[in-house]
């Protein structure tokens, strides 16, 4: 699997993003500078966590303007799987390959902590290693992950399975009590309509090793390494 | 500029008023200290001139009340590259690799303005860091809150995490450790004190010490602002052409440039265009360009008027002295201008050369062809004011008798107070809100052990780190306070496996010309510099901040001990979580139950009362080095260093930090089992292993004190015939204070 | 030309910030705030003359990058 990390002014996950990959696939992604539009071709391209342009304005809404994610656009459309990771998220929906946005945490506050996942769906490029209704520790960090879309819209993605991941209890309950940001129906990650492109507010690059935050994340890279290879 | 030019004498610029007593006396300048300044400079000084030595002869940057206290602690060892006096402290950790760090402290900033003034600090320390070549991997901070009923701690706490979060999270520099106190004495003074790590190759170390001359002085970063200029120049307001405007006093941090900084930074320490870096910060450029020139023994022409600017209207005076934050000195060598532009401007941050090297050792100001300031360099160090101020120690308490401290009624009910009491109440509202986990290295996070350790990236070492001071005995005797505080430190980074290898300083105190509080700075410099020695524990890198008191009320004497230390192999580290049923649990080191200064005394009793805890340093060594090999020999599965709260409260901490219970049984003969729980001996460490026989029979081989006191398991916490709590119990009432404190209306 | 655009949450969409402030006025003794809602002010230099040009070109400013309309919606003064 040949992948691309993206990097922004800003992206500061882009180096865990890149070491998880190398973890798993023995291979160093590329690093895409924001300003290039014309990279190599890759089997996925990730959009890696951290702050691009500083947050300024709103989250990853400068970066969605990137010459690259003009690219990444074009190349999502022709069926080029994206992977958006916390910012990266924020980014994809700025750039519109995902519906709906990440609004500010509930509290108001930044949350580092692991957090309990249920997985949707196993039926995905991205989750094929997990079993539907598998629950997996992996660790949120960000201010801004509190998932927001229109009624139309939520019913759109509910009715055709587009969740990927919903924040859950150890045990697996879908509640309030595992929401770490105020998320509508404890929306973690979501597919576009295709299930080529994945955004998630959590980190699944921090959880593949077993002294660094354990291996519930790993799963996800495997799973993508098996189908793009 | 030619040499015939910088002769000149320096001209005024229009509107600039004469220096008067009284603008000395805003200078902050003593008029002893004014009389050295004309003698050095034969005339009486420009505006600038004069802010330029206000600024390098005040506390903050000459340590003119604390230098000749700070020389006498030790700075050398075999592992030590760089000790005091650069940007930050730097330490070979094996494999050409170096670890660099420094703690420093923005506490009046961040007093007022909580969420800038500790962004900035922040900021700050990871310059010095990354200046110096390292990438940061760690940050930490050491935080000091007035009474939680005052009415402006919760607000303090509130701007201050949210300004520490808000920079070291967006810069992606994980936040792993730390510790935060609240004490009355703190009321109106708080203490943000934060430390940065970094690694870099051992033998791609930038220093600040200029060579070259001719070579070009080169700024990048962000445009100067009026932030921060000092107070005192205020009354000079017709100095400024564009009296309009205001000039904020407060530093405002933008951590998003500070990143590109730092990427650009690394990206051209990559290349070997760099002949010297130093960052801009207190005193901004007139520190920087000085010691830049001072310790390369050259000259420096800076020209003003190419200093990128933020505001219009600027003058010399505020352009030397601003503290806008985010910017960079640099000397490179000739001809690798447009390389080193390349890098900055990809990174869409400001580059200017504004000057160059000379051999004239004088810093040579001009503003637009004319020279606006002409300072000799080397006197103004040599002749630079240093105090020895008169200090009387503060005598030894008279030792409590625990005897007469009287045990809890209801034991449950003691242990409940204290794990939901401020000092010892989970921090966690805290530090979930740093990301501590970015860059994938945190092998301890918060809470889960004594100190936090990150991997070393490309390879399986460990860097241990801490931060710690226990101000309440400083206090009570600076001393034994200033011992135990590099000893605690020293057992943080041993209770995790690591080998402690050196130290940075943050020495927060009152009023150093009132002679009690000078006394309480010789005697932790005392104490400090016993532990030190005795440990191999160097000092590499430090800060002083002094005049921290209110209306005549110092705080408590804070010399808060920063550490490093290695382990080999990360694998064999452990944490203080007691994950796991039927381990034994064992004490190490001797248990007499000194309840002199203790938590318990303070929470249950109200009573700050005796002498601190003695701190035997042979056994500390002793102890320490005996729990440390049988960590790293896996003969271990947990331990905890004990100390705020003793035995119970470290027992309480490994239980709920691994959701296991455990049950301890008194060994026999104990008569006073509130001093032996609660007692606050030193030296000390609680261990869990599956063989607690061999355990003993190694301890007593090493001359190390040791019991057995029970076995892990079960969802209580026992202590047979006086207390049994559920831990969900313990839980609420120590995860629940501070969040419940946070929310609760003013 | 200067240029003011106000971006504002749209009605409906939960304004966690709006709701801490309208509290904490509600806590000062402010008792008659009621709901609040916290939107962006942005000041823009333009090198324009032509109002309707302006505009226009402010409105795709804003539909681009200024504003999510996802959530927002915004409007645009034009002084001086």
């Amino acid at each position: 699997m040949k992948a691309a990390v993206l990097v922004f002014p800003g992206s500061n996950r882009e180096g865990d993003v890149a070491q998880a990959i190398e973890l798993v696939t023995g291979r160093r992604p590329s690093m895409v500078w924001h300003g290039d539009g014309d990279f190599e071709k890759v089997d996925l391209i990730v959009v890696p966590g951290g702050f691009s342009y500083g947050d300024y304005l709103r989250c990853g809404a400068m970066a969605a303007q990137s010459p690259v994610m003009a690219e990444v656009k074009k190349r999502a459309a022709q069926g080029v799987p994206v992977l958006g990771i916390c910012n990266g998220f924020q980014i994809v929906t700025e750039a519109g390959l995902l519906p709906g946005t990440l609004m500010r945490n509930s509290h108001l506050k930044f949350v580092c902590s692991d957090v309990h996942l249920k997985v949707e769906t196993s039926q995905s490029l991205f989750t094929n290693r997990y079993q539907a209704g598998q629950v997996i520790k992996v660790p949120v960090a960000h201010a801004e992950g509190n998932y927001f879309a229109d009624a139309d819209t939520l019913k759109r993605l509910e009715d055709r399975g587009q969740i990927a991941f919903r924040y859950c209890t150890p045990s697996g309950v879908v509640e309030g009590a595992g929401n770490p940001n105020g998320s509508t129906n404890n929306i973690a990650g979501i597919f576009n309509e295709t299930k080529t492109v994945l955004g998630l507010m959590p980190h699944p690059e921090n959880a593949v090793e077993p002294m660094f935050g354990g291996t519930d994340g790993k799963g996800l890279f495997e799973g993508m390494v098996e189908a793009l290879s | 500029m030619t040499i015939a030019q910088e002769k000149n004498p320096p001209v005024k610029l229009p509107n600039e008023p004469a220096i008067t007593p009284q603008i000395v006396a805003e200078h902050g300048l003593a008029p002893d200290e004014y009389e050295r300044l004309l003698k050095i400079m034969g005339r009486t000084p420009t505006m600038v001139e004069l802010g330029i030595f206000s600024a390098m002869w005040s506390e903050h940057c000459s340590y003119k009340s604390s230098k000749v206290w700070l020389k006498k602690l030790p700075t050398k060892a075999p592992w030590v590259i760089q000790g005091p006096g650069e940007n930050a402290g730097v330490i070979d950790i094996g494999d050409g690799q170096a670890a660099i760090f420094k703690m420093e402290s923005h506490n009046h900033p961040s007093y007022i303005e909580p969420y800038q003034g500790a962004a900035t600090g922040v900021g700050g320390i990871l310059r010095d860091v990354f200046t110096m070549g390292a990438r940061p991997v760690a940050n930490l901070n050491a935080l000091r809150f007035g009474d939680p009923n005052h009415p402006r701690t919760r607000h303090l706490v509130s701007g201050v995490v949210a300004g520490i979060g808000g920079y070291g999270n967006c810069m992606g520099i994980p936040t792993v450790g730390g510790e935060t106190n609240f004490h009355s004495a703190y009321n109106g003074n708080i203490l943000v004190n934060a430390m940065t790590v970094g690694i870099a190759p051992s033998d791609r170390i930038f220093y600040a010490a200029a060579a070259g001359i001719g070579n070009p002085l080169v700024y990048v970063g962000s445009k100067t602002g009026r932030d921060g200029i000092h107070g005192a120049t205020m009354s000079s307001t017709e100095f400024n052409e564009d009296s309009e405007s205001k000039r904020p006093t407060v530093q405002v941090g933008d951590p998003f440039v500070e990143k590109l900084l730092l990427e650009a930074c690394l990206e051209l320490m990559a290349t070997d265009a760099i002949v010297a870096i130093q960052d801009m910060g207190a005193a901004g450029l007139t520190s920087s360009s000085f010691e830049m020139a001072a310790k390369g023994g050259l000259g420096v022409v800076v020209e003003l008027d190419k200093v990128p600017m933020r505001e219009t209207g600027m003058n010399p005076y505020e352009l030397m002295l601003s503290e806008s934050q985010e910017r960079m000195l640099i000397v490179l060598k000739p001809g690798r201008e447009e390389l080193a532009r390349k890098i900055f401007e990809k990174w869409e941050l400001d580059f200017a050369v504004i000057g160059h090297l000379t051999d004239t050792e004088r810093m040579v100001l001009s503003w637009h062809g004319d020279i606006v300031g002409n300072i000799p360099i080397p006197p103004l160090v040599t002749e630079a004011p240093m105090y020895e101020r008169p200090w009387t120690l503060t005598p030894l308490p008279a030792e409590l008798d625990a005897a007469k401290v009287p045990a809890p009624k209801d034991w449950n009910a003691s242990l409940i107070t204290l794990m939901g009491s401020p000092d010892l109440a989970s921090k966690a509202w805290i530090w979930k809100q740093y990301d501590h986990l970015i860059m994938g290295n945190t092998a301890i996070r918060p809470q889960d052990g004594d100190a936090a350790l990150v991997r070393v990236p490309g390879g399986h070492k460990g860097l241990a780190m801490t931060s710690d001071c226990t101000p309440r005995y400083v206090q009570a005797h600076p001393e034994t306070g200033g011992r135990q505080a590099v000893a605690e430190a020293w057992r943080n980074i041993t209770a995790t496996g690591a080998k402690p290898l050196a130290v940075t300083d943050n020495m927060n105190f009152g009023n150093p010309q009132k002679p009690e509080i000078m006394g309480q700075f010789a005697g932790a410099i005392m104490g400090m510099t016993e532990a030190c020695n005795a440990l191999d524990f160097p000092v590499v890198s430090g800060n002083v901040s002094l005049y921290n008191e209110t209306e005549g009320r110092p705080i408590l004497p804070t010399p808060t001990i920063g550490a490093v230390g290695v382990i080999e192999d990360i694998a064999t580290s452990v944490g203080s979580r007691l994950m796991q049923s039927g381990l034994a649990l064992v004490l190490l080191g001797e248990t007499k139950g000194w309840l002199g200064q203790s938590i318990y005394l303070r929470e249950l009793h109200g009573r700050e009362e005796g002498a601190p805890p003695p701190v035997d340093l042979a056994a500390e060594r002793r102890n320490g080095d005996f729990v440390r090999g049988e960590i790293v020999g896996r003969r271990v599965a947990a331990c905890h260093d004990l100390s705020d709260g003793g035995l119970l409260v470290g027992l309480a901490e490994m239980c709920l930090a691994g959701g296991t219970g455990a049950t301890l049984k008194l060994p026999k003969g104990i008569n006073a089992p509130h001093a032996y729980l609660y007692g606050e001996d030193q030296a000390r460490y609680l261990v869990a292993t599956d063989d607690g026989e061999a355990l003993l029979a190694a301890a007593a081989k090493a001359g190390v004190p040791a019991v057995q006191l029970g076995y892990s398991g079960g969802v209580n916490l026992v202590v047979e015939g006086l207390l049994d709590l559920p831990l969900s119990e313990l839980r609420a009432v120590h995860e629940g204070w501070l969040p419940d404190y946070m929310s609760s209306a003013a | 030309m200067k240029a003011r655009v106000h971006v504002t949450l749209k009605n409906g969409v939960l304004d966690p910030q709006g709701k801490a402030i309208g509290h904490s006025l509600n806590r000062l003794g402010f008792p008659e705030v009621g709901d609040v809602r916290q939107g962006k002010f942005i000041e823009l230099e333009l090198a324009e003359t032509d109002k309707a040009k302006a505009k226009a070109r402010l409105d795709e400013m804003c539909r681009k990058l200024l504003a999510n309309t996802v959530i927002e919606n915004y409007s645009i003064e034009l002084v001086g």
